[in-house]
């Protein structure tokens, strides 16, 4: 078994004071708290009163395609827009992207060290919108594949597996070196 | 580097389209924090008293408070100062919201707007780029709507806008400028943005704001959150459920007995014991219920202290706690009228406080003849009617609108025929919280007549509002650790004794016991309003978090400049003296500090001109209430009193009289 980190969010909760925002890029901030500035944060609260819309959402991966037919969610007679819940850092949106590089940002539990007993935008979410759950996980059983392996997996489905080993046999003759 | 603070004004010359970003001087930093204090050294400083309120040379500052945009919790008022065409003193209007974190994070700490557009134009201000932009699709639309539009237009829905509605396009005195979930509604700063022609500002920041000490700053406002905590979980034992946690909570519940009770209704006219019946609280509250959606907070704040509301015919709306009270008691009408009437009331751009009582001395000048139907064709029979009918006509000054939108003082002088009589609840021109009293409360009488800022909430708190109950007193006084240093044991047992046999109002506590917690209470105001930290969790509220003792920790760490009690009273004290010269200059005399003849019932005219004189003494005013050149010498304000003295201020009855 092993132990798993999550944040559980109730966006009933939420009150939209943006504190989460600003803890969490006090914490990333280098010196450690020397500044703050919510655009940098990895979480960010979404929020439209006019739809009385409250979510705050944390950055998950980066993504360098956005999804396809994106749509609409109607909750409880509110709409959202497919987006709303999403976590990636993605070309089809301004969030989680550092205004000033422009690189993806991403939430990482608080984890660097030494790291927070609790994560910080928990911490200061003291009206609980955001709580730590900590979860015990089965370890899985089968081994996990590297990036590599996945993408190479993906184009020998698609293409077949001959074309790939003869391509990259092309590939490693024509660019002897560059590949290092 | 600059901590704190970004460095940075935006001079804005509407008149030609001049744009300029101003470094400013740190020294100004340590002297008057911001916010309030840096916006009063720039008015004393720019706007000579010959400078009209709606003169191109009036200028119209938006501020950040110093801690704005840093991690410190509920730091985040927009300070909005220029001279108010109501009062022709300097104007005092705080606003919450996001709008001030968004300028911090944009570059800047204050725009400073002057002249005047030819055009209706809005500011945007994003990062290094600012711009005016054509706003004439813009007029006429309500402030919420501005809002959306502009961000629309823009592609931001993230931009933070102040924005005003047809109140300040009209130059309306009580107009408001709106934010999102806030408003600085005080003294009519919105007509003169509108004067301006500038209908709105939209800013949209990305830049870091950086503090000195980082991990020490950071564990302060860790504490400061957890004190916060502390209080919003443990409510004070004797205090209603409104001032009992953090926040003037008046959305979190519906128990309003008391202020239903106790404050006055109509046009602060009565009060209605036992008008809070059983059924009139549970139709109360079920109007609440029905359309609280949500509660919400300002930025970076825990205590929620507003709402949205979703009502079924105006759609969603936020509102602050304020105008919850002033609508339904002003027009005796209930809760359900009050949320149809703000959610009007905040599009149109005008301040809850003033507006519902313009409205409803109409109403009575009415019903007594003195308007009349040839005043007022078309005024409806209905009471509710009646009330949305007046407030379209006010926001347009059309007929008897236009009397009105000059706010009671004003008006009552335009229409005569007795209607001054009915101006009973205005000082300096201003008016004041709906409340009418028994006996006079000499404490309360200092903080209304030497008031600066007009707003009784913006002068009182830390000192309970009235007695407590003798079984709730110990438990007040015994952490009490907001008391300044030397002055514990004495507010102490102020708490203790105040309303046992003989230690009752008028004529107890003593003068000097008085003048110090008059002082106390409106000093903690001021280092607010130049923080930005919400006084709804500070100097408004009972034990606050935020206090005397760890504001200078603070302090310190966010700015690298060495902070201590005695250097920020000082400071509390140049500020305060300062804006008190700004509005001697621009004639504030003694008569006008005087608390409405019926505030309370029974008065003692020569105890409370000895109350005054004291008090002035003790602020170390001469005799007039004009700050001493020695005193104005020792606060460094030098510069203030050579020119106080050069206009012919300083000198005494008697020796004006030689
Ligand atoms: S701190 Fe909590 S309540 Fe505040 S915006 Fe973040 S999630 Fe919402
Ligand atoms: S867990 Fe840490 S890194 Fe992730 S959003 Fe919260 S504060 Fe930021
Ligand atoms: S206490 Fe209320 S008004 Fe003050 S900052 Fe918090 S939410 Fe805003």
């Amino acid at each position: 078994m092993k132990k798993v980190k999550t944040i559980k969010i109730d966006v009933d909760l939420c009150n939209g004071c943006r504190a989460c925002e600003v803890a969490c890029s006090a914490f990333h901030a280098e010196p450690k708290y020397s500044s703050t500035n919510p655009e940098k944060s990895n979480i960010r609260v979404l929020f439209d009163v006019k739809r009385n819309l409250y979510i705050p959402v944390m950055a998950g991966e980066y993504t360098d395609a956005e999804c396809m037919g994106r749509d609409q969610y109607i909750i409880d007679g509110t709409e959202y827009d497919e987006c709303t819940f999403c976590r990636a850092s993605c070309p089809a949106r301004d969030v989680f992207k550092d205004p000033d590089s422009g690189l993806p940002l991403k939430c990482d539990m608080c984890e660097e060290e030494p790291p927070l007993e609790e994560p910080l935008c928990v911490k200061w979410c003291i009206t609980d919108a955001l709580t730590y759950v900590e979860r015990e996980e089965e370890e899985e059983e089968e081994e996990k594949l590297d990036d590599v392996e996945i993408g190479l997996e993906a184009l020998a489905n698609k293409h077949g597996m001959k074309k790939i080993t003869d391509t990259l046999a092309r590939l490693s003759m024509s660019k002897k070196g560059e590949y290092v | 580097m600059r901590y704190a603070e970004q460095g940075f004004n935006l001079e804005i010359d509407l008149s030609r389209g001049n744009i300029e970003k101003v470094a400013t001087d740190p020294r100004d930093t340590e002297a008057y924090l911001g916010g309030l204090g840096t916006n009063a050294k720039i008015l004393w400083d720019r706007v000579p008293p010959e400078i009209e309120p709606f003169s191109p040379d009036n200028l119209l500052i938006f501020s950040a408070g110093l801690l704005v945009g840093t991690a410190a919790p509920s730091a985040n008022r927009t300070i909005v100062s220029t001279i108010s065409p109501q009062t022709n003193l300097m104007a005092f209007s705080m606003a919450g919201g996001f709008f001030a974190a968004e300028l911090k994070h944009s570059g800047y700490d204050k725009v400073i707007l002057r002249g005047k557009s030819p055009d209706w134009v809005y500011l945007w201000i994003h990062n290094g780029k600012v711009e005016l932009r054509d706003a004439s699709h813009l007029q006429g639309k309500g402030c919420y709507e501005t809002a959306e539009l502009i961000k629309q237009e823009l592609k931001d829905p993230k931009a933070q806008v102040a924005s005003i509605g047809l109140a300040g396009e009209n130059r309306v005195y009580f107009a408001s400028i709106e934010v999102e979930k806030s408003s600085c509604s005080r003294l009519g700063v919105g007509a003169i943005m509108g004067d301006k022609r500038i209908k709105a500002v939209a800013v949209r920041g990305t830049k870091d704001v950086n503090v000195a000490k980082p991990a020490e700053y950071f564990e302060l406002c860790t504490t400061m959150l957890e004190s916060m905590r502390h209080r919003l979980d443990n409510p004070l034992p004797g205090f209603d459920a409104m001032l009992a946690t953090l926040g003037p909570q008046a959305l979190s519940h519906s128990d309003d007995g008391f202020h239903i009770d106790n404050f006055a209704w109509g046009n602060a006219r009565e009060r209605k014991k036992g008008h809070w019946t059983k059924e009139y609280g549970e139709k109360w509250e079920s109007d609440q219920l029905q359309s609280m959606e949500r509660h919400i907070s300002c930025y970076n704040c825990p205590v929620k202290c507003g709402g949205i509301i979703k009502h079924p015919t105006l759609g969603r709306f936020p509102m602050k706690c304020y105008s919850k009270l002033t609508y339904p008691m002003a027009a005796y009408a209930d809760l359900d009228f009050g949320f149809r009437m703000i959610g009007i009331a905040q599009e149109h751009g005008v301040d809850g406080y003033t507006a519902p009582q313009v409205m409803a001395f109409a109403v009575e000048l009415y019903e007594d003849g003195i308007l009349t139907d040839e005043d007022m064709p078309g005024f409806p029979s209905d009471n509710e009617e009646r009330h949305f009918w007046l407030m379209e006509k006010i926001v347009r000054r059309e007929g008897i609108g236009e009397v009105l939108a000059d706010g009671v003082y004003w008006a009552a002088r335009r229409i005569g025929k007795g209607a001054e009589v009915y101006d009973h609840n205005t000082i300096k021109k201003n008016e004041q919280m709906f409340i009418k009293l028994g006996t006079l409360n000499p404490m309360y009488y200092l903080l209304y007549a030497t008031g600066e800022k007009l707003t009784i909430t913006q002068i009182e708190g830390g000192v309970p509002q009235a007695p407590l109950a003798p079984e709730d007193r110990k438990a007040y006084v015994k952490d009490w650790v907001q008391i300044p240093t030397g002055k514990e044991e004495r507010f102490k047992q102020f708490v203790l004794e105040w309303g046992d046999e003989g230690k009752k109002a008028p004529f107890w506590p003593d003068t000097d016991l008085l003048n110090e917690l008059v002082e106390w209470q409106e000093a903690m105001h001021y280092i607010d309003d130049a923080t930005g930290v919400c006084a709804g969790v500070s100097s408004f509220m009972p034990k606050p978090p935020y206090h005397i003792h760890n504001y200078p920790l603070m302090l310190s760490a966010a700015t690298g400049i060495d902070f201590d009690e005695d250097k920020l009273w000082k400071l509390a004290a140049r500020n305060r003296n300062l804006v008190r010269a700004i509005n001697i200059r621009r004639g504030l005399k003694k008569e006008d500090e005087h608390p409405p003849d019926d505030h309370w019932k029974k008065r003692f005219p020569e105890f409370e001109a000895e109350l005054l004189d004291n008090y002035y003494k003790f602020k170390r005013w001469n005799d007039q209430g004009v700050p001493t050149r020695e005193y104005l010498h020792e606060l460094d304000l030098d510069y203030v009193g050579e020119d106080l003295e050069q206009r012919g201020f300083l000198k005494s009855v008697e020796e004006a009289e030689a």
